[in-house]
């Protein structure tokens, strides 16, 4: 496909693996940020193309993964409300609950529909004047922006049936989280071209300053993802510590400013609970006092609901990247897609479930 | 005295899980085929039902018969490509096909919804009068239903069929060998595809289009070619991935395929990359993998291409001796992963 294949080339990988390897002359450990970077390095095995120097861990950089269990604790109650509609991005439908998932609550008989945009939800709101339509928005600055429209667009059309579950999160707050552990074994970042195409990449300055670690801006191909290897080990090699911009044909500097207003416009920022990991300062999007009459946890007087996580889940330390997946003595045997004890067994972009997807037993080559 | 567990109807299936059936029981993935192997299977065990295929085959007198049923609840009623009458004719026909049948016979039982618009009805049925004629079988009995508005969705058809084997090969996942080569009739995932582009408003430059189609005349070509056939498996629901991990676990056998050899149309591709799907789980509905002696698959390729549909026909894979029942794909850029099966239905991405 025009614009895909010339990225997923084979020549095209060993030539930068090569390189990759010219370079290297001392054991590295870089972290990509984006689940989305983790499942093609996985599913590509492109870690298996790099010198034993190079350790890559992964990040927390799936937006579904860290939803916090009192979050979805929360889409489970109202999705089994009747008269509620619960919309969601697909993904979130697997995730394990205390007890149950929405998906069950969908065969219960709840409302729950997938959807593509956040938009979307907005219509069903529209079309549906009788019911309450609630949309789970969760992600990164990514999906943001989509949000933010959804709930301006209601607000503008006084749209008074639909309301926001927020879960929303921001990468820098966690990535600064991950830098400033005493357990840190991140040398190098691959930030996520996505989130970096909605916000730009200057906040991001800062960060490498003070951690002196070396940032790329990263996409999501093969041969993205071993450039910006290449970059964050070149930078690591000659002692440098910069932002640099590999995905540069989707990720400006700046970002995309109107995306950004509308952020800003509807959502402030907030502290932000991340499953797995705990609560980190700043790094939430919550809704702004304006816009607090389509705050669902308000309009439904959602509060203090209690949750406990499975003890033998270690989905934390895999999202902190202190283990890999096949680390967790319950991967593949009491926890597997059909039956998760964590959100990153069955999330698409959660690292448990790249690695059993594609890697659960040694493959050959 | 019998032990008193024979006689306690306990459910077999860890309803400690799912208490409830969800959608994914029906997707063609883990679920579904947990539900088979553990309520249907036990339940209706006989030594026909074990084969594991898209039909049962048993004799009468000096013949081979194939017999399946297969339901058809696809919504919408009418995409690219087809509509629900049509596929519930092809339907059947394919799975009978699978077992190298010759089709003969199909039954059609109509669960209508109270309200259906009798053209619509019309056209369906019209569509299945001429599917039937197309690929040379005849509908003849049948079963009318219709159920309270709000009972039902719009129209369900059942067809069940029978078809006649007129060769001695024996067709199925157990006849698997080392070394066969894995030869498909064609493009992955369009018919998945079309439908989960008028589903959800996707517009691309041109509508894909349903591979919906019978496939009994490719599968008698290439038996009256005299290729030793060893399976035929039509890509249904799961796609590619579910199939080769059914033939994997069946022949307890690993099965090497390349990624870049397996036909994927561009838009297809496309609308894959959009949603977060594996055009490889996607479902057809004009498309079969034949396993075949390696020496033989040149011949069973040129059989398939001089077939209307079958032009794009080629090799993906092999099946290796190596007696673990795995699928590997090889990534375009040259490394091994599992190919693994879908636990249920595929759910489209966050970002």
């Amino acid at each position: 496909m025009k614009y895909l294949d010339e990225y997923r080339d084979a020549r095209g990988a060993r030539a930068y693996a090569a390189e990759i390897g010219r370079v290297t002359t001392r054991p590295w450990t870089l972290m990509e940020i984006c689940g989305g970077q983790t499942h093609a390095i996985v599913k590509y095995g492109i870690d298996e193309l790099l010198p034993k120097e190079l350790t890559l861990i992964h990040g927390p950089g799936c937006p579904v993964c860290v939803t916090p269990l009192e979050t979805i604790e929360r889409a489970i109650e109202l999705a089994a409300r009747p008269g509620i509609i619960l919309c969601s991005f697909g993904d979130m439908l697997r995730v394990p609950g205390n007890h149950t998932d929405l998906l069950s609550v969908k065969a219960g008989g709840g409302d729950v529909r997938i959807i593509y945009s956040p938009l979307d939800a907005f219509k069903i709101a529209e079309q549906n004047p009788s019911r309450e339509v609630v949309f789970f928005g969760v992600g990164f600055e990514t999906t943001a922006p989509a949000t933010a429209m959804a709930v301006f667009q209601a607000e503008q059309k006084n749209l008074h049936n639909f309301s926001l579950l927020v879960s929303h999160v921001l990468v820098p707050p966690a990535m600064e989280a991950i830098l400033g552990s005493p357990h840190c074994r991140v040398q190098g970042f691959l930030a996520a071209g996505h989130v970096c195409t909605v916000m730009g990449y200057e906040e991001y300055l800062p960060i490498a300053r003070r951690y002196r670690a070396p940032i790329v801006v990263t996409g999501f191909e093969p041969l993205d993802i071993l450039q910006g290897v290449l970059m964050c080990v070149a930078q690591l090699e000659q002692g440098r510590a910069e932002v640099e911009n590999q995905y540069s044909r989707s990720v400006r500097r700046e970002g995309n400013l109107p995306a950004q207003q509308l952020i800003q416009k509807v959502f402030q920022v907030v502290p932000r609970k991340w499953r797995g990991v705990g609560e980190i300062p700043r790094s939430g999007l919550g809704l702004r006092e304006a816009y607090a009459a389509f705050d669902a946890e308000r309009r439904f007087g959602l509060t203090g609901m209690e949750v406990s996580e499975p003890a033998d889940c270690m989905s934390g330390s895999v999202l902190q990247g202190k283990i890999k997946p096949r680390e967790c003595p319950a991967f593949g045997t009491r926890c597997t897609p059909e039956h998760p004890l964590g959100a990153t067994m069955v999330s698409s972009e959660g690292a448990c479930a790249a690695y059993y997807r594609y890697r659960r037993e040694p493959v050959l080559t | 005295m019998s032990s008193p567990l024979e006689f306690a109807p306990s459910c077999p299936f860890p309803i400690q899980n799912y208490p409830q059936v969800l959608m994914a029981h029906g997707g063609g993935g883990k679920l579904m085929h947990q539900l088979i192997g553990k309520m249907f299977a036990p339940a209706f065990r006989n030594p026909l039902s074990e084969s594991q295929h898209d039909s049962s085959v048993f004799q009468v007198g000096s013949q081979r018969l194939a017999f399946t049923t297969d339901s058809f609840v696809v919504r919408p009623l009418f995409f690219p490509g087809g509509d629900l009458g049509s596929l519930a004719v092809h339907g059947t026909v394919n799975d009978l096909a699978m077992s190298g049948a010759r089709p003969l016979y199909l039954s059609a039982a109509f669960i209508i919804e109270e309200g259906l618009a009798m053209d619509t009805l019309w056209r369906i049925v019209s569509s299945m009068k001429q599917a039937a004629e197309k690929a040379g079988v005849q509908i003849i009995t049948g079963d009318t239903k219709v159920v309270d508005k709000g009972k039902g969705d719009s129209l369900f058809i059942n067809t069940a069929g029978i078809g006649i084997l007129e060769h001695s090969l024996r067709i199925d996942p157990q006849s698997v060998q080392p070394g066969d080569a894995i030869v498909v009739n064609g493009d992955m995932g369009r018919h998945g595809m079309a439908i989960m582009a008028v589903r959800e408003g996707l517009e691309f430059e041109s509508a894909i289009e349903s591979d919906s189609a019978p496939l009994a005349a490719e599968v008698l070509a290439l038996i009256k070619a005299g290729i030793p056939i060893h399976c035929l498996r039509d890509l249904t629901r799961g796609g590619l991935t579910s199939v080769l991990n059914e033939i994997a676990e069946s022949a307890n056998l690993t099965i090497q395929v390349e990624e870049k050899s397996i036909p994927v149309r561009e838009d297809v591709r496309a609308a894959c990359e959009i949603l977060g799907l594996d055009p490889f789980q996607v479902a057809c509905e004009g498309r079969f993998a034949a396993f075949v002696p390696e020496a033989q698959a040149s011949a069973a390729l040129a059989v398939m291409r001089r077939q209307s549909g079958g032009e794009s026909a080629c090799q993906i894979g092999r099946v290796t001796d190596q007696k673990q029942p795995k699928v590997l794909i090889k990534s375009s850029i040259g490394a091994n992963r599992i190919m693994d099966m879908a636990t249920g239905e595929q759910l489209p991405r966050i970002c």
